[in-house]
């Protein structure tokens, strides 16, 4: 689906969403007439630096002034690549956006991400994965990484790499294998009122604790990390 | 050579020990009190990666961190290092799942603060997709526990830096510190090359990823509040002078945090090289920085001032 599409779907009564060169800042009202911020990443644009921080001073101005549930759309690049925001700190501005997102979902203003195109790496945590609920749309296509970075970090060919990522859930990019981990919570279909499907959302949402762990492991993705996390939890418990 | 160590304090031993050169098991023996450390899940349990048989890569038991507790200064903390050694120090299912499952017990006892030893080039591509999301846990989980009022410090010097999704956890801690070859970024510099060209980085030009990611910018940028000298001795006096100064979490520090974060853009957002940052800081013949003494650097870094403890 275009963004477009995803927002007249999503907010079939009109919306205030300004796509400021691959930047979304707005809001919409739901139709309970509550409102909703709505902020995000455009036309695969990678975030730096300066989409970032507008971000998340949305947020943050959001947080002082308004109320409700903040929606995350996600059609991204991965982070930018350059010096220039190397430079100046991209760790940074992604880990504040980031922490910006789950200080509201702790305090308040529950998140969902809709993950509607393509998002990798740094980009998919800063926004995405640091949501309550994340949701995916059918042709959504997030990858952690470019095969061809890959290739280059693993020294291992293209062809070797292709061939293991059409079998490997764990390594190939792809909704579906990031939905089996249990980073993508659930997938909407597009022949419906996407809407309804957010009010079906916002009407149960989850608790604020994270259980993508869990998720992941009832999904036969990650067999491990829950019962490893949950193992080193409970010996530094007793510990003290 | 006979009992070479006989005579020597476990202070003397940590201060003439590299962080950088050692493991991840002798850095956490020498910055801890001496006896003191505890593991969980320790490596005789052999809690591998059940991944990398995929791509016949050698698994280690630990798969890579050591996650337990000690004492330092008498004080309780919990402690997560890296190895760098092993595939890069990257972050997979079990190797994450270790460092989420202590932030989450740090969080419900709310006051024994954690050190995260960082070595590491970020997400490990075998298992590309569950250590993405390791990661998103492990910052979840460090921000749900700062917010529980623990205090989470990352201490950075290894050998693998600290990169991809490593730096943009130590970007959610709440303070670090960083020694000269410790580099903090989020694309490595073979991965910008690889995807922009050797015009926008050349990977293979050292000076060029040491001014732009090392440990000296990072400090001066304020985005680590102490610069260590590269031994154990001196990391654990640092993290013992940050949980010392570091006050709660709150909205507060995440307003500072972007008018901390603005204010760089606005000097600086048009700065084509470190050496160009450095004398927008103020800083007379920046391009010698690189080659400053440690003690020379340090004195520096102070009076220019830049933390970000407050507003992080």
């Amino acid at each position: 689906m275009t963004l477009d599409d995803v927002l007249t779907s999503l907010f079939p009564d009109g919306h205030e969403v300004r796509n400021d060169k691959g930047v979304l800042l707005g809001s919409a009202t739901l139709r309970s007439g509550a409102s909703m911020l709505v902020l995000g990443v455009a036309d695969r644009t990678a975030l730096g630096v300066d989409e970032a921080l507008r971000l998340s001073g949305q947020v943050l101005k959001s947080i002082d002034r308004g109320q409700g549930p903040i929606l995350v759309l996600v059609d991204s690049d991965s982070q930018r690549m350059s010096k220039r925001d190397e430079l100046l700190g991209l760790n940074e501005f992604l880990s504040h956006l980031a922490k910006v997102l789950i200080h509201a979902d702790l305090n308040g203003r529950p998140t969902i991400g809709l993950l509607y195109g393509h998002s990798a790496a740094g980009a998919l945590l800063a926004t995405g994965l640091a949501t309550r609920v994340l949701v995916g749309l059918p042709g959504a296509a997030p990858a952690v990484m470019d095969l061809p970075s890959m290739a280059k970090v693993t020294k291992l060919s293209m062809d070797a790499l292709e061939e293991k990522a059409k079998s490997t859930p764990v390594f190939a990019p792809g909704l579906s294998n990031l939905a089996q981990m249990g980073a993508v919570h659930l997938t909407w279909s597009n022949t419906i009122s996407l809407a309804d499907q957010l009010e079906a959302l916002l009407a149960d949402m989850p608790a604020v604790q994270d259980r993508r762990d869990v998720l992941g492991k009832e999904r036969g993705g990650r067999l491990k990390a829950a019962e490893i996390a949950e193992r080193v939890r409970d010996l530094a418990l007793q510990a003290y | 050579m006979t009992a070479p160590f006989r005579d020597i304090t476990p202070a003397e031993r940590a201060r003439s020990t590299s962080f950088y050169e050692a493991s991840a098991r002798t850095r956490l023996e020498l910055l801890l009190d001496a006896g003191s450390f505890v593991e969980f899940i320790g490596p005789e349990q052999r809690e591998i990666s059940p991944h990398l048989n995929i791509f016949d890569l050698p698994e280690q038991f630990d798969d890579g961190i050591v996650v337990g507790h000690g004492r330092l200064d008498g004080a309780p903390v919990f402690v997560a290092a890296q190895e760098g050694r092993f595939m890069g120090g990257a972050f997979g299912e079990v190797h994450g799942a270790k460092l989420t499952g202590l932030l989450r017990a740090a969080r419900e006892i709310g006051r024994i603060p954690v050190l995260i030893l960082f070595d590491t080039g970020g997400v490990r591509l075998q298992e590309a997709n569950a250590g993405e999301l390791a990661i998103a846990e492990i910052m979840r989980a460090v921000m749900e526990a700062r917010a529980a009022g623990v205090k989470v410090i990352g201490l950075i010097g290894g050998r693998s830096g600290c990169y991809g999704g490593g730096g943009l956890i130590a970007g959610c801690c709440s303070a670090l510190a960083v020694s000269e070859p410790g580099r903090i970024a989020v694309s490595g510099p073979e991965v910008i090359e690889t995807n922009r060209g050797v015009e926008e980085f050349d990977s293979r030009d050292r000076a060029l990823v040491w001014r732009t990611m090392g440990g000296k910018h990072r400090r001066l940028l304020g985005a680590a509040d102490v610069f260590a000298h590269d031994n154990v001795q001196d990391f654990r006096e640092a993290a013992l002078a940050l949980l010392d100064l570091v006050g709660p979490f709150g909205l507060e520090r995440l307003k500072a945090e972007q008018e901390r974060l603005a204010d760089r853009l606005r000097r600086y957002g048009a700065c084509l090289d470190a050496v160009d940052i450095w004398t927008a800081e103020g800083i007379a013949h920046a391009e010698t920085v690189p080659e400053l003494p440690a003690d020379q650097f340090i004195a520096l870094a102070d009076r220019i001032g830049r933390t970000s403890r407050d507003a992080r």
